[in-house]
C-alpha cells in the first residue's frame, strides 16, 4: 500500500519535473527543475530497494552534475533568449510520441520473467563484492571506468583553458 | 596441273603490286620504268600460265579441273572454305584479263610516260589486274565478293589517278557510291542464300537451285540482289551514271577497267550463277529486260556526245547491255522450257560470254585507239578534230577495224557474237529483238560518225599537241596492232562450242536471213554516218534543229544526272532523310543525355537541403530510422 | 493494483521520451544536455527495475547503473566544457547556428 502511494507520487513528480524541464522558457528554473527531477529518482531508488544508488544518485547527480549544468548556465548566459524551441519542434513531438507509443506497446505486450523474491538486504557489500571480485566480477570495467574518467577530466581543462 | 599454277595466276600480280608499292616507290623512285616491268613480266608469266590452264581444260574431262578446297575459317559450328575453279568459264575468262591487261600494260609504258604518278599507276593496275583474277578463279561467293570490291576499290583509285583534278575525284566518288549501292543488293542476296542453304559454295548453290531445294520466292529475291550487283558493276540501267563520268581516268584505265575487264564482271557473275536465275522465270526476265532497255538507251545517247571517251562509254554501256540481253534470253527459254535445262544453262553462258570475248578486244583497241589521238593531239573532242588519217595511219587503221567488229560486220569478231545474242533474242523474247536491231543500227551511226569526223577530211583544230601531229611510237602501236588481229580473228575460235553453245560455219551464218538483215541495218547506219559527215549530203545541223527536243533528251543523258543528284540526294536524302536524323540526334539523343545530367543535378540540388550540419536534424532522422527498424521487425517477424 | 515491473518501465519509457523531445526540439545547448541526462536517467530506473523484478540475486543491473552513472558524469563534463569552448568563440550557444557538420 505504502508503496504504491509513493510509486504514484513519484512517478507524477518526475514526470512533471521532466515537463518543466523541456517546456520552460526561463533556463535557470528548467535547471531547478532537473534537480528536483533527480532527487526524485533517487526516491524512485529507494522504492525498489537500491539503497546504495540512491545515495550515489544524489551525490553524483545532484551534487556534481546538476552543479555543473548551473555553472554552464552562468557562463553561457543568453538573457534575452532563454531557452527557446528550435524548429523542429513539431517533427520532434511526433518522433516522440510515436516513440512512447511503440515502447508502451512493447511492455505491454511482452512476457516478462518476474521472479518472486523481494530483496531485503543492504546492497552496498554486495555491490562491493560484485564490482571488486576477480572472476565473476567487474574489476576490468571498474579500472577502465576510472581510466575514463581521466581521460574526461583532462579533456575539459583542454577544452576549456584560456589561451 | 598442280594447284599452286592456278594460284599463282592470280598471286602473281598481287606480288607485283608489293614490290612496287613497297620496294620500288618508296625507294627506287627515280628508276620508275622498273614498276613498269614489274608489272609487264608479273602479267605476262600470268598469261603463259593462263594458256597452259587453257590447254588443260580443253584436254580434260567435261572441260573442268578438280581443284582442292582449303577450310580458312571455323567459326562455332560455321566453316568457311576457299578454293578456286577451273573450269572452261573460268579459263576463258582468265585468257581474256591476262591477255588484254598485259597489251594496256605495254601501251600504258608510251602513254603514261613522264607522268610523275608512273610507278603508283603501275601498282594499282597490278592490283586490279590480281583482283580481277581472283574474282574470276573464286568458287565461293564470299571471296568472288572480296574480289569484287577490289575491283571496285581500283577503279576508285584509278579513275581517280590524277586527284589534283576536281573532276575526277568526283567522278571516283560517284563511281564508288553508285556501283556501291548494286553491291548492296549482291551482299544482301549473298547472305540470305546463305541463311537458306548454308554455304557460299558456287558449285552446290548451283546443284540446290536446280534440285529446286531453295524456295521459289527466295530463289527470285536472291537473283535479283545478285543481279542489282551486276548492274552496279557492269553499269545498266538505272545504275549506268557512273561509267561516263569514268572516262576521267587515263585512258588505258578506261580500256583495261571500263571496257574489257571490270564492267565484264556483272555478266561474269550472271553467266557464273546462270542456274541460279534459270531456275526463277521473273528473275531472269528482268535480266532480258534491263539488258535490252540499256542496249538502246546507251546507245540513244551516244549518238549525240562529241567526246570520243564518252561516245565509247555509252557504247560499252550499250554493248553490256547486249551480254545481259543474250543471257537474258537463253534463260528465258530455259525457264519456259523452250530448251532442254543441261543444254540450255551451258548455251546461255556460252552466248554471253562470246561477246564478252570479242567486245573485250575491240572495245579495248577502240579506248587505245582515242588515246593514241589524243597523245597527238591533245583533246578528244571530235569537233576539233578531222584529216587524222593522213598523220596517224596505223591508228586510222586500228580503229577502223575495231568500228567494223562493234558494228557486226562480216567476218570480224563481232559479228558472229552478236548473231548468237540477236538469234536467241528473237526466239526467246521478240519486243527486245526489235530493240535489239534498232540498236544495231545507232551502234553502227554513232561509231562511224565519230570516225569520219576524226580521221574524215581536214583538220580542224588549233592546237598542235607536244609532238606535232604524228604517229603514235610503237610501244603504244605493237598493242593496237595485236588487239587489232584479235578484233578480226577472235570470232574464228571454237570459243562458243568450247563453252558448251552451238558451232557455227564460216560461209553458213550468212544463209540466215537474221544475219543479212542485221548487216543490212549495220550498212545502213555507216552509209548514214557517211552522208552525214563525210559527204555532207545532209546536214548535222539542219538534223539537230528538225530533231530538237530528241537531241536534248539524249545530249542531257535523259536528265537522270540530275534526278539523281539533285532531287534524290540533296532533296530527298540530305533535306529530308539526314535532316531529321540530324534533329533527333540534336534533340532525342542529346536531349537524353543532357536531360540525364540536368536530372541529377537537380535531384542533387534537393538532396543537398537534407545536409543541414545541424545536430539536432541529424538526431531526428536517427531516431525517424529507429522507429522504422522497429515498425519493420514488427511487420515481416 | 500492486506495482509491477511494467510500471516502471512505462515510467521509463515516459521519461525517455521528454527527454528526446528535449533533445530534438530545443535550442539552448545546455538544455539539449540537461534532456540528454534525463534520457540516461530513464535508463537507469528500467535497469533498476530489471534488477528488482528479474534477477535481484545478482547484482549485475546496480553495477550497470554505476558505470552508467560514471559515462554520464564524464559526458556531462565534457559536454559543458566543449559548450563554454563554442561560447568563447561564437559568443552564442544556439544549436541553430552550429551548422558546420557537412562535408
Amino acid at each position: 500500500m505504502a508503496i504504491q502511494v509513493a510509486f504514484w507520487v513519484l512517478a507524477a513528480v518526475i514526470v512533471g519535473a521532466a515537463l518543466a524541464v523541456v517546456l520552460q522558457r526561463n533556463i535557470f528554473r528548467a535547471a531547478l527543475f532537473l534537480v528536483l527531477c533527480f532527487f526524485t529518482v533517487a526516491g524512485i531508488y529507494v522504492v525498489l530497494s537500491a539503497d546504495f544508488l540512491a545515495g550515489a544518485q544524489v551525490l553524483i547527480y545532484v551534487g556534481a552534475i546538476g552543479v555543473l549544468i548551473i555553472f554552464a548556465i552562468m557562463l553561457t548566459r543568453e538573457t534575452q533568449r532563454g531557452s527557446p524551441s528550435g524548429r523542429l519542434r513539431l517533427p520532434a513531438l511526433l518522433v516522440g510520441l510515436l516513440f512512447l507509443a511503440t515502447m508502451v506497446f512493447v511492455i505491454v505486450s511482452t512476457d516478462w520473467h518476474v521472479v518472486a523474491e523481494i530483496p531485503t538486504e543492504p546492497t552496498t557489500s554486495a555491490i562491493a563484492q560484485a564490482l571488486f571480485s576477480g572472476e565473476e566480477g567487474f574489476v576490468l570495467a571498474f579500472e577502465i571506468a576510472a581510466a575514463l574518467l581521466l581521460a574526461a577530466i583532462i579533456g575539459a581543462i583542454v577544452l576549456v583553458r584560456e589561451k | 596441273m598442280p594447284p599452286e599454277v592456278v594460284l599463282a595466276i592470280f598471286l602473281l600480280p598481287f606480288l607485283s603490286f608489293v614490290i612496287i608499292s613497297f620496294i620500288i616507290r618508296p625507294l627506287l623512285s627515280h628508276r620508275s620504268q622498273i614498276s613498269g616491268y614489274v608489272t609487264i613480266a608479273a602479267i605476262g608469266t600470268s598469261l603463259l600460265l593462263s594458256v597452259l590452264v587453257l590447254t588443260e581444260v580443253i584436254s580434260a574431262e567435261g572441260h573442268v579441273l578438280s581443284m582442292p578446297d582449303y577450310e580458312w575459317l571455323a567459326i562455332g559450328d560455321i566453316t568457311i572454305h576457299i578454293g578456286v575453279t577451273v573450269d572452261s568459264l573460268s579459263a576463258v575468262m582468265l585468257i581474256v584479263v591476262t591477255s588484254v591487261s598485259l597489251l594496256v600494260q605495254i601501251y600504258s609504258q608510251g602513254y603514261m610516260r613522264g607522268d610523275p604518278g608512273y610507278s603508283r599507276y603501275f601498282a594499282f593496275m597490278s592490283l586490279f589486274t590480281g583482283s580481277m583474277l581472283g574474282l574470276v578463279l573464286a568458287d565461293n561467293l564470299l571471296f568472288l565478293f572480296l574480289f569484287w570490291e577490289g575491283v571496285g576499290l581500283c577503279s576508285y583509285l584509278l579513275i581517280g589517278f590524277w586527284f589534283h583534278k576536281p573532276e575526277a575525284a568526283r567522278a571516283a566518288m560517284k563511281a564508288f557510291l553508285v556501283t556501291r549501292l548494286g553491291d548492296f543488293g549482291f551482299l544482301a542476296a549473298i547472305l540470305f542464300l546463305y541463311t537458306k542453304t548454308g554455304t557460299f559454295d558456287i558449285g552446290e548453290l548451283q546443284h540446290l537451285a536446280l534440285a529446286g531445294a531453295i524456295g521459289s520466292t527466295a530463289l527470285t529475291w536472291a537473283a535479283i540482289g545478285i543481279f542489282s550487283g551486276a548492274v552496279g558493276k557492269s553499269a545498266q540501267f538505272p545504275l549506268h551514271t557512273w561509267l561516263p563520268d569514268a572516262m576521267e581516268g587515263p585512258t588505258p584505265v578506261s580500256a583495261l577497267i571500263h571496257a574489257a575487264t571490270m564492267v565484264a564482271a556483272g555478266v561474269y557473275l550472271v553467266a557464273r550463277m546462270f542456274p541460279v536465275f534459270a531456275s526463277s522465270s521473273e528473275a531472269i526476265t528482268t535480266v532480258a529486260i534491263i539488258g535490252g532497255f540499256t542496249a538502246i538507251f546507251a546507245a540513244s545517247m551516244g549518238l549525240v556526245m562529241n567526246d570520243i571517251k564518252r561516245v565509247l562509254a555509252y557504247s560499252t554501256i550499250s554493248q553490256l547491255g547486249y551480254m545481259m540481253l543474250g543471257l537474258g534470253a537463253v534463260g528465258v527459254a530455259v525457264a519456259s522450257g523452250a530448251i532442254p535445262l543441261e543444254h540450255g544453262l551451258a548455251l546461255g553462258v556460252a552466248v554471253g560470254i562470246f561477246h564478252l570475248f570479242s567486245h573485250a578486244f575491240f572495245k579495248s583497241l577502240l579506248f587505245l585507239g582515242a588515246g593514241s589521238v589524243n597523245h597527238a593531239t591533245g583533246t578528244f573532242d571530235i569537233r576539233e578534230m578531222g584529216g587524222l588519217r593522213k598523220a596517224m595511219p596505223w591508228t586510222f587503221g586500228t580503229f577502223l577495224i575495231a568500228s567494223l567488229s562493234l558494228a557486226g560486220i562480216w567476218p570480224l569478231a563481232g559479228f558472229w557474237s552478236k548473231e548468237g545474242i540477236l538469234a536467241h533474242a528473237w526466239e526467246s523474247t521478240p519486243i527486245l529483238f526489235y530493240l535489239a536491231m534498232i540498236t544495231v543500227f545507232m551502234t553502227a551511226f554513232y561509231m562511224f560518225r565519230v570516225v569520219f569526223l576524226t580521221f574524215g577530211g581536214e583538220y580542224r583544230g588549233q592546237s598542235q599537241g607536244s609532238h606535232g601531229l604524228h604517229e603514235s611510237p610503237l610501244v603504244m602501236i605493237g598493242p593496237m596492232v595485236l588487239l587489232a588481229i584479235l578484233s578480226v580473228a577472235a570470232g574464228w575460235f571454237p570459243i562458243s562450242e568450247f563453252l558448251g553453245g552451238e558451232s557455227h560455219s564460216f560461209f553458213g551464218a550468212l544463209a540466215h536471213p537474221l544475219a543479212w538483215a542485221s548487216l543490212v541495218l549495220a550498212g545502213g547506219g555507216i552509209l548514214l554516218a557517211y552522208a552525214i559527215y563525210s559527204r555532207k549530203w545532209l546536214s548535222a545541223e539542219s538534223l539537230r534543229r528538225a530533231f530538237a527536243p530528241l537531241y536534248t533528251l539524249f545530249a542531257r543523258k535523259y536528265w537522270l544526272d540530275e534526278l539523281y543528284e539533285r532531287v534524290f540526294v540533296v532533296r530527298i536524302l540530305i533535306d529530308g532523310i539526314f535532316a531529321a536524323l540530324h534533329w533527333f540526334d540534336d534533340h532525342i539523343v542529346d536531349g537524353a543525355v543532357n536531360g540525364i545530367a540536368g536530372g541529377t543535378v537537380a535531384v542533387g540540388r534537393v538532396v543537398r537541403k537534407a545536409e543541414t550540419g545541424q545536430l539536432q536534424a541529424y538526431g531526428l532522422a536517427i531516431f525517424i530510422g529507429i522507429l522504422a527498424i522497429i515498425a519493420c521487425l514488427f511487420i515481416f517477424s | 493494483m500492486a506495482i509491477g515491473l511494467e510500471h516502471f518501465l512505462i515510467l521509463s519509457a515516459i521519461l525517455f521520451s521528454i527527454g528526446l523531445y528535449g533533445a530534438l526540439a530545443k535550442r539552448n545547448a545546455v538544455v539539449i544536455l540537461m534532456s540528454i541526462e534525463i534520457m540516461l536517467n530513464a535508463v537507469n530506473i528500467a535497469m533498476v527495475a530489471f534488477w528488482h523484478y528479474s534477477a535481484p540475486m545478482l547484482m549485475t543491473g546496480q553495477i550497470f547503473v554505476i558505470f552508467i552513472m560514471v559515462v554520464a558524469a564524464a559526458e556531462a563534463a565534457v559536454g559543458l566544457a566543449l559548450i563554454i569552448a563554442i561560447y568563447r568563440s561564437r559568443d552564442t550557444v544556439d544549436a541553430e547556428k552550429f551548422n558546420l557538420m557537412k562535408w
